[in-house]
């Protein structure tokens, strides 16, 4: 099944390569200023580069055999030679900067706007991909093509202009000698596309199977502590091996084959370079020019010959460089989250008022996950969501929070559908903990201001004590100020939630979601803490979702799930008083 | 750097053949001016059509080898690169597996992956370039100086002088260069920190509305690295304009020599265009080489930063005892003695734990025995040490001082593969790999039979998922997306007991679990066939009051040991853990 992905891509990439270009097209023109100026300077260095063999000819011609030897036309030209040389330097220096300056910021807008589409996708893309995937392309992938459009315009367009000066100056020599040239070199020219055309697809492959080989590496590097744990080392070294022998068989196809274009154009212009040679000697002996002038031609047909050779290799890079381009820009162009309508209302602190309507959803098309869910909540009630595992208590926080949207009925705050807030604001009115802890690279105080940048430290610490976070984080070498790594580094699942609830504490926004939010936390502490969450949940809605009967006990409502459904609701003595699923469930805990 | 040199070993016979071919074609490029020399000199001068017919032939010629040189060069160079980086990787995600956590805490995931990634494929292009560039350069820079030395020698000095003062402009902007683009890698790793970030926390971020906040803090990073990369453009766009600078100025002065010794009769007319265009390959090979230096400097700090994972070696040594077995004892558990019955499982003895670079001891004095067969309870407050202690029996972290012993030997002396083959774990957090069910299954166990899996499953009460999913074969995404948490920690025990350890250890794995689930999972391994000796990290009091066995961890020390009736008579700290979860439900 990969593979027929993979062909797909492949033959996808082609047809979109025109595109591709097109779209790339579109970033440079923000820098036209700078193109502009780069262009008028490559023209300049060009036609002075050109100039300089000239005035070498006439130099030559000037120094024939002993005595006849013009010393003082000799000096007059070679003035002139070191003038242009100064003049072209310092052209080449500032273009160099200038097609710097457009490359870096191109690429520039190129990461920010696929990291504005991260902000934006929806979950169901980012939840169905590999992190390491989106990531290689973004990193990697942006990086190859940075290459790639840097070496197009230091050397695609100087070469073009080259050429073009160069067939000015020949023609003014000799126009015969100019047209064995001209009607020689194409040749290159269909060789390099020749080959860039057949490696073009080689490259994509050799992409692919680096995005697969990197979403392995993400998968077992980034949970190696559980592959050490289990012994899967030698295993994963292999699957490692697997796709690692299938890159080093494609990128091997690519890179050689799209090293041929060097050697084979090189070659049509070493023909070339004879060609001239015999003509411009023939025609020095008929008279038709001098010795200057055919070592000038000689090294115009070197230098008219050199950009075709030029220009194929960056063609080559160019392939590799567009195929990244391509990949790029799929993840740019994904299908974003449902956009919000003008009229998207912010919802200010709401009254809490929740409903459920009739609500269908499903993460796979054919398979109904909740059906026909209905459920209205009131300002200030706390509603615990109980039920064995896989029931769907998460995805109901995944509505809520419409990291999802439902696909059939509704789910209103005060009143209206929440599709007319705008998702901002919905979200803020929620405070989230989740059992999954997520902490970003930064200092503990950095994630514990999340929902309230502008906190004050009295206000940061009033949160932590509450969450009874302080006395650990104090302990940390720097306290407050101390730099966890990625994902938590080294603090206990427990602590990580510590600060989760933390984060919470001090914005608390008007609704509450606590998914398991205590799950890594020692009963002692937890004890505590659950005295915060009674004061914190007063008067606001909150939806509660615990194994721990214990911390669900106070609810107003409870909600008793099963595949999908709400099978009985009310209060913990009403249910226990029903003896129905909930009752079983309670009891269980006491039998051992 | 060097270290990475014998991944290209196997090799040899491209690294060698790869620039012998190139500097062949060199070569003969090398004779073309000589060739248009004679042309000039003595086709034009005695008017001899043959001969300049015949010269053209020769340049065609040399064309053909040239084109043949090179292709077969570029073969064997693009085979060692390509072979060169497919074996680096495989070496560096060998060592990446050899590590200790240690280890692996210090240098961090995205490290790892970045330096597994793009580093790995910038050396590969960085050993291509160098195979078919780095020689063939500099030799056609001094092989045109030794043509020059053949044709005059005072002209020839122009040459020398001009290649000294070029190797000295290419050696400064190097020297400038490289730290800034060492400074520009930086950069990029935060910027892939950023993004990675984004996508493993998008749920916080959204919750939190902290999208404009995170697209900000993009923002300065990415423009941070964009003014760090300009800043380096620069200088390296120093690079063409000098170098066309000072050859130019060499071809000035080469020329006014050239006419004072062509007036005094000592060159001819064509030995000066030959000269001259010897002159312009310099330049054109010196502009190719600055260029390849630029990608060869790029691979070194790559291949640096590779070599540097290399330097991190396991901080922990390997012992030799290869089964994990009561000394001296068979396999099968009916086959031991009464003496071997008695040794323990495990074995604590004074064992304390400091991690690197942290001040704290996480763990102090702890010294406790385990029977073969018996569940051992290990309950404390968060960060009181628990998942410390158990990390300890697979050696996962290395006992600061102390022993661990298990089967009555010491921990250090069996070979990882045996150790943590008889020792399955739980970990915290449940992770789940892509591909299907049973591949997850054999996670631990590579050929577990379906029936040994499926009766894993039952044990850890997950046939209901399994069956939800749609048998073994259901495909699991990344990290287990498409499951739920509590359904995850179902299938990460199911794992760890299709290998049927010796040793269980569940480390705090069924927080997400209810109680009645909870309780029939302790049940069923309970009446296991050989029971593996258990170890049950919770919060929870339900979960280890059962235990033969249960050890109180109050900030990295044992505040009590004991059963659960002994525990709660003399240990203050569990009566507090206790009763904190039991009086209201009790009550209730």
């Amino acid at each position: 099944m990969a593979e027929a992905k993979n062909r797909k891509t492949v033959s996808e990439g082609q047809s979109n390569r025109k595109g591709t270009i097109g779209k790339v097209l579109h970033y440079i023109r923000r820098y036209w200023g700078f193109l502009a100026v780069s262009l008028i300077l490559a023209v300049v260095t060009v036609v002075l580069t050109l100039y300089v063999p000239i005035l070498i000819g006439r130099a030559i011609d000037n120094i024939i055999a002993a005595g006849k030897v013009d010393f003082a036309a000799v000096g007059r030209i070679l003035f002139r030679v070191a003038a242009a040389v100064a003049v072209t330097g310092i052209c080449q220096w500032v273009m160099n900067i200038m097609n710097n300056h457009i490359t870096y910021h191109v690429v520039h807008d190129i990461r920010e706007e696929a990291f504005r589409k991260i902000q934006i996708l929806p979950l169901k893309y980012i939840d169905s991909h590999a992190y390491g995937e989106i990531v290689s392309r973004v990193i990697a992938d942006v990086d190859q093509f940075a290459d790639g459009l840097l070496m197009g315009f230091t050397q695609f367009f100087t070469g073009i202009v080259t050429i073009g000066g160069t067939l000015v100056f020949m023609l003014t020599i000799h126009v015969q000698i100019t047209l064995i040239v001209v009607l020689l070199t194409p040749l290159s020219f269909v060789i390099a596309n020749f080959v860039a055309k057949n490696t073009y697809s080689m490259f994509q492959q050799q992409s692919v199977t680096r995005g697969e080989q990197t979403a392995l590496i993400d998968e077992m590097i980034g949970n190696e502590k559980v592959v050490q744990a289990f012994g899967y080392g030698d295993r994963a070294l292999e699957r490692f091996d697997e796709i690692n022998g299938r890159l080093e068989t494609c990128s091997l196809k690519a890179t050689f084959f799209s090293s041929l274009t060097n050697p084979a154009t090189r070659f049509v212009n070493n023909v070339v370079y004879a060609a001239v040679a015999l003509a411009g000697a023939l025609t020095v002996l008929s008279g038709g020019m001098t010795v200057g002038n055919l070592s000038s031609f000689l090294s115009y047909a070197n230098q008219y010959t050199k950009p075709f050779n030029e220009i194929s290799g960056v063609i080559t890079e160019l392939q590799n460089a567009i195929a990244c381009a391509a990949r790029i820009f799929s993840l740019i162009e994904e299908e974003a989250q449902i956009p919000e309508p003008e009229t998207a209302q912010t919802l200010e602190h709401t009254r809490g008022n929740v409903e459920l309507d009739h609500v269908n959803f499903s993460y796979v098309l054919d398979k109904p996950l909740i059906e026909n869910l209905n459920l209205a909540v009131k300002p200030g009630q706390r509603v615990a969501l109980v039920g064995p595992t896989g029931c769907g208590k998460t995805t109901i926080i995944n509505l809520l929070m419409r990291f999802y949207d439902v696909d059939a009925g509704s789910i209103r705050v005060d009143g209206t559908d929440i599709r007319d807030y705008t998702r901002k604001s919905l979200r803020t009115n929620y405070g989230m903990v989740l059992q999954e802890t997520w902490l970003k690279a930064g200092t503990i105080r950095d994630n514990i201001i999340m929902g309230k940048p502008d906190a004050t430290e009295e206000e940061i610490i009033a949160a932590a004590k509450a969450s009874h976070a302080h006395s650990f984080i104090r302990r940390l070498p720097q306290g407050y100020d101390t730099v966890i790594g990625e994902d938590g580094g080294m603090l206990s699942q427990g602590q990580k939630q510590l600060l989760c609830i933390t984060r919470v504490m001090l914005c608390l926004p008007p609704m509450l979601i606590l998914d398991e939010a205590t799950s890594s936390i020692d009963t002692r502490t937890e004890l505590k803490i659950q005295e915060t969450f009674a004061r914190m949940m007063k008067g606001r809605t909150s939806f509660i979702v615990a194994h721990r009967l214990s911390t669900i006990q106070n609810a107003d409502v409870i909600l008793v799930m099963r595949d999908g459904h709400i099978v009985e609701q009310g209060s913990h003595e009403e249910l226990l008083a029903g003896g129905g699923f909930y009752s079983e469930l309670y009891y269980s805990q006491f039998q051992n | 750097m060097k270290r990475l040199f014998i991944y290209l070993k196997p090799y040899r016979k491209e690294c060698i053949c790869a620039p012998l071919f190139k500097m062949l074609e060199a070569t003969f490029e090398l004779f073309v001016p000589l060739v248009i020399a004679a042309i000039i000199d003595t086709g034009i001068a005695s008017r001899d059509t043959g001969y300049i017919v015949r010269m053209c032939l020769v340049l065609v010629a040399l064309g053909l080898i040239g084109v043949t040189c090179s292709i077969t060069a570029q073969y064997f160079s693009a085979r060692a690169a390509v072979g060169f980086a497919s074996r680096l990787r495989h070496a560096l995600f060998e060592h990446l597996q050899s590590l200790s956590y240690t280890e692996i805490d210090r240098l961090g995931t995205s490290t790892m992956i970045t330096r597994m990634t793009s580093d790995v494929n910038q050396t590969q292009s960085g050993v291509n370039m160098t195979l078919r560039l780095f020689l063939r350069s500099p030799f056609i820079v001094l092989g045109a100086m030794v043509m020059a030395f053949t044709i005059d020698f005072r002209s020839a000095l122009i040459f020398a002088a001009a290649i000294v003062l070029l190797s000295l402009i290419i050696f400064v902007l190097m020297r400038i260069s490289v730290p800034l683009m060492r400074q520009v890698q930086q950069r990029l790793d935060s910027i892939l920190g950023i993004t990675r970030e984004n996508l493993t926390g998008v749920r916080v971020i959204r919750a939190f509305g902290q999208e404009e906040h995170e697209k900000a803090e993009f923002e300065q990073r990415n423009s941070m690295f964009t003014s760090v990369q300009k800043k380096a453009g620069k200088v390296s766009a120093l690079m063409n304009p000098l170098t066309y600078v000072v050859i130019n100025a060499a071809v000035i002065w080469l020329i006014w020599t050239g006419a004072i010794q062509v007036n005094l009769g000592i060159l001819t007319q064509g030995q000066v265009v030959a000269l001259y265009n010897y002159m312009s390959q310099i330049l054109v090979e010196l502009i190719k080489f600055a260029n390849l230096l630029v990608t060869i400097n790029k691979a070194i700090a790559c291949g640096n930063r590779i070599a540097g994972v290399f330097d991190v070696t396991s901080s922990v040594k390997e012992g030799t005892v290869d089964v994990l077995d009561v000394c001296g004892a068979g396999s099968a558990p009916a086959a031991l003695g009464e003496e071997q019955k008695a040794v323990p499982a495990v074995r604590f003895r004074h064992v304390s734990l400091t991690y690197q670079g942290s001040q704290d001891t996480s763990l102090e004095d702890i010294d406790f025995e385990a029977p073969r067969g018996s569940v051992t309870g290990i309950i404390g407050g968060t960060g009181s040490g628990k998942t410390s202690l158990v990390n300890l029996i697979p050696r996962f972290y290395e006992a600061t001082s102390g022993s661990v012993e298990v089967n009555g030997r010491d921990v250090r002396e069996y070979r990882y593969e045996a150790l943590r083959r008889g020792i399955a774990v739980v970990p915290q957090k449940a992770v789940l790999f892509h591909g299907t069910i049973r591949d997850n299954m054999r996670f631990g166990c590579e050929d577990a039979a379906d029936e040994q899996i499926m009766e894993a499953i039952r044990i850890a009460q997950a046939s209901d998922v399994v069956e939800k999913k749609g048998g073994l074969d259901a495909v699991i995404e990344q990290g287990g997306r498409n499951l739920s948490g509590g359904q995850r920690q179902r299938l990460t025990i199911a794992r760890a007991l299709v290998s049927k350890p010796q040793i269980l250890i569940l480390d705090d794995s069924a927080s997400a679990l209810d109680y009645a689930t909870d309780a029939a999972l302790r049940k069923a391994i309970r009446e296991l066939p050989d029971a593996p000796s258990v170890f049950i990290v919770s919060q929870r009091a339900a979960s280890i009051r059962q235990a033969d066995q249960i050890i109180v961890l109050d900030d990295g020390r044992m505040a009590g040991k004991g059963t659960h009736e002994e525990l709660l008579k003399s240990c203050q700290v569990y009566q507090e853990i206790y009763y904190s979860q039991y009086q209201k439900e009790v009550q209730a």
